[in-house]
């Protein structure tokens, strides 16, 4: 047996006798997403062994050096780790922005004091991390940003707004660009620092997504005390590791669809709710037609995300390329959530009901519409991928 | 997924040999009768002399034995260069039609020559004008050891240049393949030129002497798929063409002061097509490669393939004529061509509508 068939088999063995059955099941809702930090309440037990025998095993964090609280897997290893993780249906047992963003970012760009501070901190899920970059006159045109860093001794005093910011209310810190050199061009005068949401002066305020729920925040800063050793990089060279982040944050979002259609079978769950004709056919030919096209482009969609994978590990770079991942993977999952509510007839238009667990269906297909916006918009992902890809003329 | 070194050489010779030989000004001397061919004959000379025609025939019968994706390969660059040669019809579907489903006897008879391009082999399977390869009027009658073929059959690609016809016929109610020499008393072709400058047939067959090709149930299907898979290579070679000029244009006319290529309107065209470009080409490797291994599901890729290769090949052509503005309608310019083929390649053995519809069936809805 190679080494990596003894891994599969070492694997497979572990998440048998340690993933509960519970865990093997789909999110019955959001609800149920365990995203970790200081004030994290699990809604069941299953849910927190799960949680703890994970994090135990560094297996969190896979690919993460072990020094820094990861499982020190190997590309081939992670690829393994994956498959044995889908073949069970086992749930993640943990994630937030600090797994997706923050820790690769950290990798590259973390001083080592910071890695062994931060790392294994996101990785036993202690810390609950958010973003903030977007701020109201700082959205696609991000590198405008206005929230200023002044130096004043050891530290640095935050003054600004940053908006749209997802769970800034939940997190227990925040990964944030400010501005350290107004009179820089845009992006030469940023920096990445890293800050406690519970520092005097930070506020937040929830707003409402047209799911009815509210996810993301208005935060607020008031001469908010910052140490200089949350500085990540040098000053003033924060755009490269925030452009860097953006890659990563824009692989998770285009990458399978999350909610009610993670593991489900969207043909079959029309089959269920419309019905077979006498040849046992979807009856209703027209919504056929639009699943089979749908599911052709998201086989194609995959075929390009592996071949894309293989490439990078071969060596040969992600780069401009995830914009194109980010960008057809959004739009196809809002395809997705549209034909499922085409699907779905009358249980598609239920808010407040039992059967639907809330509304889950109305509520996950409005969500849907803001993945081509949330990491940079569809029409700046087509920008990017003309002019780094394609190189065409700029206007 | 990535080629290995064996596919990568033959990357990189299909690549030289259709950039040094293939040309749509051959295209264009074959339309206009100057060639005296009705196909590239020097090209497909060079091809007999690189081994490409005996890709998929087995070592013991002089070919090199390679897989679809090498096939592949050579496809993609059929479809940039729009090389007009029987490497479809012959060295995929004859070789394939024959390989899968022919006695030993047959393989000595029929793969040799078509590694040697001595033997051009035509697929006869469609009796109407849309792709339907289970609605099979034609039928076969035993006579002692040999068989009497009656039908007629429409779309038969490399026809008229045809030594050998693969058809197929019900024999007992049920289909089944056979063979037909194409000088048989029994046997009339009607030649068509397509929109695309090929050569098809509509072939009628009286009474013609058959051979029984039965040694697989289904053969049939894999003959079509991998036919549908190298269509699916060939419309990606063709979309990055016609991409590729697009671009250059786009980076070199200008109108309003400025190369067209600043205009966002278009940029945003031109990205949204390099993605459907990539995609479809990804599907296609995969297809490919998932036919080889022979996985479980490779029909249902190849099927995937072909509609993703379809539609996107279409897309590349209809913007690559309209970002070219009047340039773009000139029979002056190569475009049309592409087009043209584009509009052909989608339609041959099952359109994107089709494929869809099949793979909605094979998923069970
Ligand atoms: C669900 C969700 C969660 C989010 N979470 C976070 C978070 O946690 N942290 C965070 O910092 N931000 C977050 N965001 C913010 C997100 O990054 C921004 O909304 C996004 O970058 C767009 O900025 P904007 O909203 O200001 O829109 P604008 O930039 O004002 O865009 C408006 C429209 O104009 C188009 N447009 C803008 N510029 C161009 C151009 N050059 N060419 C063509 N079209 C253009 C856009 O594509 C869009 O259609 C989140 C957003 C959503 C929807």
């Amino acid at each position: 047996m190679s080494d990596l068939e003894e891994f599969r088999a070492e694997v497979r063995a572990w998440l048998e006798d340690n993933c509960p059955e519970e865990m093997r099941q789909p999110l019955a809702s959001d609800a149920e997403h365990v995203w970790g930090g200081r004030r994290w309440q699990f809604s069941s037990e299953a849910q927190r062994v799960w949680f703890e025998r994970m994090v135990a095993k560094g297996w969190t964090a896979p690919a993460w050096p072990v020094e820094y609280g990861g499982g020190g897997m190997s590309a081939d290893e992670h690829d393994v780790f994956k498959a044995e993780m889908k073949r069970i249906n086992a749930r993640s047992p943990v994630s937030n922005f600090g797994f997706w963003m923050l820790g690769p970012a950290l990798l590259k760009f973390g001083s080592e004091e910071q890695k062994r501070k931060h790392l294994p901190e996101i990785a036993r899920g202690e810390i609950r991390w958010c973003q903030g970059y977007s701020e109201p006159n700082a959205g696609s045109d991000l590198a405008s940003l206005k929230t200023s860093a002044e130096i004043d001794g050891d530290h640095f005093v935050v003054n600004g707004r940053k908006i749209w910011t997802s769970y800034a209310d939940r997190a227990d810190k925040m990964f944030c660009l400010v501005r350290t050199d107004p009179d820089a061009k845009k992006q030469a005068g940023i920096s990445f620092i890293l800050l406690d949401m519970d520092t005097p002066g930070v506020s937040t305020r929830p707003i409402q997504l047209i799911s009815g729920e509210s996810p993301f925040c208005e935060t607020f800063f008031d001469d908010v005390r910052v140490p200089r050793a949350n500085l990540v990089g040098e000053m003033n060279q924060g755009w490269t590791i925030a452009k860097y982040l953006l890659t990563h944050e824009r692989d998770n979002i285009g990458g399978e669809p999350p909610g009610l259609l993670k593991g489900r079978d969207l043909a079959q769950m029309a089959l269920q709710a419309v019905g077979a004709d006498d040849q046992g056919r979807l009856d209703d030919p027209m919504l056929r037609s639009d699943i089979a096209r749908l599911e052709i482009d998201a086989m194609a969609f995959r075929a390009l995300v592996e071949q894309t994978r293989a490439k990078a590990e071969a060596g040969e770079g992600m780069g401009a390329r995830s914009a194109m991942l980010k960008y057809y993977g959004t739009e196809l999952n809002k395809r997705r959530y549209n034909l499922m509510m085409d699907a779905m007839g009358g249980l598609g238009l239920e808010w407040e009901s039992e059967q639907t667990g809330g509304g889950r269906y109305a509520r996950e297909w409005l969500r849907s519409k803001g993945n081509s916006i949330e990491g940079g918009t569809s029409e700046i992902m087509l920008g990017i991928i003309s002019s780094a890809v394609l190189e065409l003329p700029k206007g | 997924m990535i080629l290995n070194e064996e596919q990568q050489m033959l990357a990189d010779l299909s690549e030289r040999l259709f950039a040094d030989k293939a040309s749509v000004d051959t295209l264009r001397a074959i339309r206009g009768g100057s060639l005296g061919a009705d196909y590239d004959t020097d090209l497909w000379q060079a091809m007999v002399e690189s081994g490409l025609t005996g890709i998929l025939v087995p070592e013991a019968h002089g070919g090199m034995d390679f897989g679809l994706v090498s096939a592949g390969l050579v496809a993609r660059e059929t479809g940039r260069r729009l090389a007009l040669t029987p490497f479809l019809s012959t060295a995929v579907l004859g070789a394939i039609a024959i390989g899968r489903a022919g006695n030993a006897e047959q393989h000595k008879q029929w793969l040799g020559p078509i590694a040697e391009g001595a033997l051009i082999v035509a697929l006869a399977v469609d009796e109407s004008g849309k792709h339907r390869p289970e609605r099979v009027a034609a039928g076969a009658t035993a006579e002692g050891d040999a068989f009497v073929l009656g039908g007629e059959k429409t779309l038969v690609v490399d026809g008229p240049n045809a030594d050998l016809f693969v058809v197929s016929a019900l024999h007992d109610g049920k289909p089944a393949l056979f063979a037909v020499d194409a000088a048989d008393a029994g046997v009339t072709v009607e030649a068509v030129t397509s929109v695309d400058t090929r050569s098809m047939a509509n072939v009628r067959f009286d009474n013609a002497s058959a051979q029984r090709l039965d040694a697989e149930d289904d053969a049939l299907d894999d003959v079509l798929n991998a036919g549908r898979a190298m269509l699916a290579m060939e419309l990606v070679g063709l979309s990055r063409a016609v991409f590729e000029r697009t671009l250059a244009y786009l980076s070199e006319r200008k109108q309003f002061g400025m190369r067209i290529g600043a205009f966002q309107a278009l940029q945003h065209r031109a990205a949204h097509l390099s993605v459907e470009i990539e995609i479809s080409e990804a599907m296609a490797f995969q297809a490919l490669a998932a036919f080889d291994a022979g996985v479980a599901d490779a029909s249902q890729q190849i099927l995937a393939a072909k509609a993703r290769a379809a539609d996107t090949a279409r897309l590349a052509a209809a913007e690559g004529v309209q970002m070219h503005g009047g340039m773009g309608m000139t029979d002056e310019f190569d475009i049309g061509f592409f087009m043209k083929r584009a509009r052909v390649a989608s339609e041959l053995l099952g359109d994107a509508n089709f494929c869809a519809e099949r793979f909605a069936r094979a998923r069970g809805y």
